[in-house]
């Protein structure tokens, strides 16, 4: 992109560059305050469940109490003639599915045949007060005829029968993946050491802290406007249309800030389409909020995921080749779990040199609450193994876990086995900031009995290469309009969910026309008024909208510059925007204020509008799959944990994480912190506590639906964390940057398990690592028997024949080649 | 329920005696949401189980979604809609801006109302005893540092003192 002539300095970059040649910036990198900041501090930020109409219904859902059922009838007879009640709506009223992969239309607004959670919605009621819906619920007859339920994955490979959808690849198997990159077990039988492990990830959930809400109105011109705490307004607008059968210009979309997502408000639910269709049906308007227990059963986190990994390795710690199966609980619908499934396979090649990659990745339907994406979406688990797995290579090697890592780095400017392209890659520097920074080496294997340190590394994505739905319109869109009293409007589809994405889009438009972020106005996440953006996922709004937002400002400047040149008599190149006002840099009094700028501007043009948009470089695979994994740029993190392990107890206390993430560039680096410590946060959670747990006979009761009993860390729980930010820029993000939501969360689990290791000796080879497992692993100990915990077995899968890939180094061009006949059943 | 008759009761809101006509079962979360419209009080749980509905009830951190609003009948209420006056922030609210211990925004107010409390009790906590008294708020975006950071910043300045953040906490080590 252009960016000549607005600065003082000049940075050496290739063509297609957004790391614009800024020395000296004003903004980009500040840690100022978020736009919506005085907002927030003073509660006047509308969320979802804070809006209010006149002649406002309150929605409520009936959900089913059985895990697998026919529905056999439903009498909503009573509820309907109760005094307030105004619709009642069943599965019959909406019959078309939705979901938010267009190859898992899996869901029903409100169950039509069948159920298959508990908590699955059956019924909606709209009426006068939350009582009277909450009463007429009670009112309403469902009789189920039960399925044997499926309770875990390896059930789900058991039991084919009875089938929990009639899609998918085969029995209660959503979806069965067979990757395979080089000849892996040839690569592997290379290595001088093979080692194989089994780890077991547990399910986990958002748990934000706002409860879902949604409110519709239907106008009698036939358009309908609903507000709602999304993640991502325009899928749930293509939902929504699809649903309802109405026109998308008809539906209007509003995301509210959402308060906490991490994932879960990222699919379009039942509980929006229900209050947009009993909106129509009453001609009132009609809001839902879900109570904290209703936030379980939407649920979409973390997927329960089993996995086995075998590696080879030389003695000098380089890889020889890998084979990854992993194996997800995916609940009782689709949701993202495709894509969940390939990227528990897609990331461990971006991280340390895989030469030669074998992927088995398999999704299972199961009878409870649907997976789907949390914060890091699918790589956590496989990180976890992964990181745990060679810190015990590098025990066996005798090898440093910090050198041993540091060997076998995947160079910048690479491209993997798998075929996604590496551009900046500041791993190396992250784990030095961190073993320098934690004493690591006068720690590690150092400390006395029941204190230990661990580390661990992870990646992550900064926006994913492909889009949902299959199109090839941008990701992200802005358009920017200059108001001639020198405000400055910003218009995007991206979604403020805490992460600090409303400040970003005007720190960047701050920056390029050289005004306070304060004199700008944002508005975001509405589909009559922005343009699209795909949402608040994927850790794509940074680069993603922030490359749109880029774009429109410089044309804008471009605009300015013109006639502000022309009038100042002064060459454009020359001219400077900053501390709101356009001047020559080679005189800084010949200028003007940013506010005559626009004025000259509109005289001579007409109305300063401009567009940006962002759509992500093409992918370097080409093989059925290559879609998962492809990012514009990657996050690189490093982490040490110190434990204390009491050995009477089991319990781990984890009082310092050190971490040190390379961000890309930040822009504003007090928003980076604070994604990196809340990501250490959640990922603490994760690896010491935070579990969806299920009991009853059936295991498939929610272990206790509320926040009391679903631990998670409060303030006597979180430890202290020393963070580095790593500044390697990468051509491809605004300014450099790349993502820091997500990345930072991964490497907490592994850190943890291994400085447990180090701590007492034994292996936790699952989280959360609780005490429990801890005490079991301890005992065992004692016994001289094995000193760990965790998975013994992963079942026999009937995989697919691989899609077989030559890497790039045996001449490969990212298609995969037709492969020889194979047994369907590989020996495992 | 629908036809429960209203009650109505005299209480002061953010300094101001205010009459207030609910139904009986209401509580204190919903009369300040839903029949005063301060929508600044938030809710996660309506169970007391994660502190974000706290507010001030002469004085004290209570959670609103336990407390009857007739319980509140004569007493005195102070919730986040106080806290800026004159238009101006409270050094509590401008800390937690300027540090980002504000990130989604939505249990903001409760810790806020939580830490002035505990700052009017005690005016130079550590870092301890601010991990105590706010121990029964939940959030899930900050990890909780940037809170104990801004708490500590506006503890200094409403002390007197001339007080900055740390390098380290808006830049990194």
């Amino acid at each position: 992109m252009a960016t000549e002539g607005w600065n003082d300095g000049e940075m050496e970059r290739e063509n297609r560059s957004n790391v614009p040649s800024v020395q000296r910036s004003n903004i980009i990198g500040k840690a100022l305050r978020k736009v919506d900041a005085v907002a927030k501090v003073t509660g006047t930020t509308r969320f979802a469940d804070d809006l209010a109409f006149p002649r406002m219904l309150y929605c409520k859902l009936l959900r089913s109490t059985e895990p697998h059922a026919r529905i056999v009838s439903i009498d909503t007879a009573a509820a309907a003639s109760l005094e307030g009640v105004h619709a009642v709506l069943t599965g019959r009223d909406l019959p078309i599915p939705f979901g938010i992969l267009p190859v898992s239309q899996d869901e029903h607004t409100l169950c039509v045949d069948k159920v298959r959670f508990i908590g699955d919605p059956v019924a909606a009621v709209a009426a006068t007060s939350e009582e009277v819906a909450t009463a007429a619920l009670d009112l309403i007859k469902v009789v189920y005829e039960p399925l044997k339920s499926i309770a875990s994955a390896e059930e789900a490979v058991a039991h084919p029968e009875p089938r929990i959808h009639d899609y998918g690849d085969g029995g209660n198997l959503h979806k069965l993946i067979d990757l395979e990159f080089g000849d892996a077990d040839a690569g592997i039988a290379a290595g001088d050491v093979v080692r194989e492990d089994l780890f077991f990830f547990e399910g986990s959930t958002h748990l934000p802290m706002e409860q879902h809400a949604a409110v519709a109105i239907w106008s009698p011109d036939g358009k309908l406007t609903l507000w709602t705490s999304t993640q991502t307004p325009h899928y749930v607008h293509r939902a929504v249309a699809k649903v309802l059968e109405l026109a998308p210009a008809r539906i209007r979309v509003i995301a509210t800030p959402n308060g906490g997502g991490f994932g879960g408000k990222s699919d379009p639910f039942n509980h929006e389409i229900a209050v947009a269709k009993l909106a129509m049906l009453t001609g009132r308007p009609v809001k839902i909020t879900l109570t904290r227990e209703e936030v379980f059963y939407c649920h979409r986190g973390r997927h329960p995921t089993l996995m086995w990994v075998r590696t080879g390795v030389k003695r000098d710690g380089s890889i020889t080749g890998m084979h990854f199966r992993s194996l997800l609980d995916g609940g009782a619908y689709g949701s993202y779990g495709v894509a969940s499934t390939y990227y528990t396979g897609a990331l461990q090649t971006v991280t340390y040199h895989v030469p030669r990659y074998h992927f088995q990745g398999a999704r299972a339907f199961t009878n409870k609450a649907p997976c789907g994406p949390k914060r890091g979406h699918g790589t956590p688990q496989p990180r976890f193994a992964v990181e745990v797995h060679l810190d015990k290579i590098a025990e066996q090697l005798a090898i440093d876990p910090a050198e041993l890592r540091l060997k076998t780095l995947v160079p910048p400017n690479s491209l993997t086995a798998n075929y996604l392209r590496v551009g900046s890659m500041g791993l190396g520097t992250c784990i030095a900031k961190v073993v320098e920074g934690s004493d690591w080496k006068r720690k590690f294997r150092k400390l006395p009995e029941g204190h230990g340190v661990g580390l661990a590394c992870s990646s992550y994505i900064s926006g994913a290469g492909l889009p949902i739905y299959w199109n090839n319109m941008p990701h992200s869109g802005v358009q920017l309009k200059c108001d001639r009293g020198g405000g400055v409007t910003v218009f995007c589809g991206s979604t403020e969910i805490g992460q600090g994405s409303d400040s970003i889009l005007a720190y960047i438009v701050a920056e390029v026309l050289g005004v306070d972020p304060f004199d700008i106005a944002v508005v975001t996440a509405d589909t009559d008024l922005t343009p699209v953006d795909l949402g608040s996922y994927s850790s794509r709004v940074t680069l993603m909208s922030g490359n749109a937002a880029l774009q429109a400002a410089e044309r804008a400047r471009q605009i300015l510059a013109l006639h502000a040149g022309r009038k100042l008599e002064v060459p454009v190149e020359r001219l400077t925007f900053a501390g709101g006002r356009v001047f020559d840099s080679k005189d800084r009094k010949r200028g003007a204020s940013f506010a005559e700028a626009v004025q000259w501007a509109e005289a001579a043009e007409g109305t300063v509008g401009t567009v940006g948009s962002y759509t992500p470089p093409q992918s370097a695979g080409k093989y059925r799959g290559a879609g998962v994994g492809p990012s514009p740029a990657y996050s690189y993190s490093a982490c040490v944990a110190e434990v204390d392990v009491d050995p009477e107890t089991g319990i781990v206390r984890v009082p310092t994480i050190w971490i040190a993430h390379d961000v890309g560039r930040s822009i504003n680096s007090a928003s980076v912190i604070g994604q990196v410590e809340g990501s250490i946060y959640m990922g603490l959670g994760e690896a010491l506590m935070e579990e969806m747990a299920y009991r009853g006979d059936l295991k498939v009761v929610h272990k206790i639906p509320s926040l009391l009993e679903y631990k998670s860390p409060t303030t006597l729980e979180m430890c202290d964390v020393i963070t580095y930010l790593v500044e390697d820029p990468d051509p491809n993000g605004p300014f450099g940057a790349k993502e820091v939501g997500q990345g930072p969360l991964l490497p907490v689990m592994p850190a943890v398990a291994n400085a447990v290791y180090d701590a007492v000796g034994v292996r936790i080879d699952e989280v959360p690592i609780t005490p429990e497992k801890v005490f079991k692993a301890l005992k065992r100990k004692q016994k001289g028997e094995s000193p760990r915990y965790g998975p013994e077995q992963f079942p026999d899968i009937p995989w697919p024949e691989p899609i077989r890939v030559p890497t790039p180094w045996e001449g490969g061009d990212g298609k995969a080649v037709t492969a020889a006949p194979v047994p369907l059943e590989r020996p495992h | 329920m629908s036809n429960e008759s209203k009650v109505k009761i005299a209480l002061v809101v953010n300094g101001e005696l205010t009459e207030v006509a609910f139904a009986p079962h209401k509580t204190l979360l919903e009369v300040l949401r839903e029949d005063l419209s301060l929508t600044g009080t938030k809710h996660g749980c309506e169970l007391g189980e994660c502190g974000t509905c706290t507010v001030l009830l002469d004085g004290t951190p209570v959670l609103s979604c336990l407390a009857l609003g007739l319980a509140c009948a004569g007493r005195s209420v102070r919730t986040v809609e106080a806290m800026a006056q004159g238009g101006k922030l409270h050094p509590l609210q401008e800390t937690f801006a300027d540090l980002g211990a504000a990130q989604c925004g939505y249990c903001t107010p409760a810790f806020l109302l939580a830490a002035e409390a505990l700052l009017a009790s005690n005016p130079k906590p550590t870092r301890a005893e601010i991990k105590d008294a706010l121990a029964g708020n939940l959030c899930r975006c900050t990890g909780y540092i940037k809170i104990y950071e801004a708490v500590e910043l506006a503890a200094a300045r409403m002390r007197g003192e001339i007080a900055e953040p740390s390098r380290e906490s808006l830049y990194g080590n």
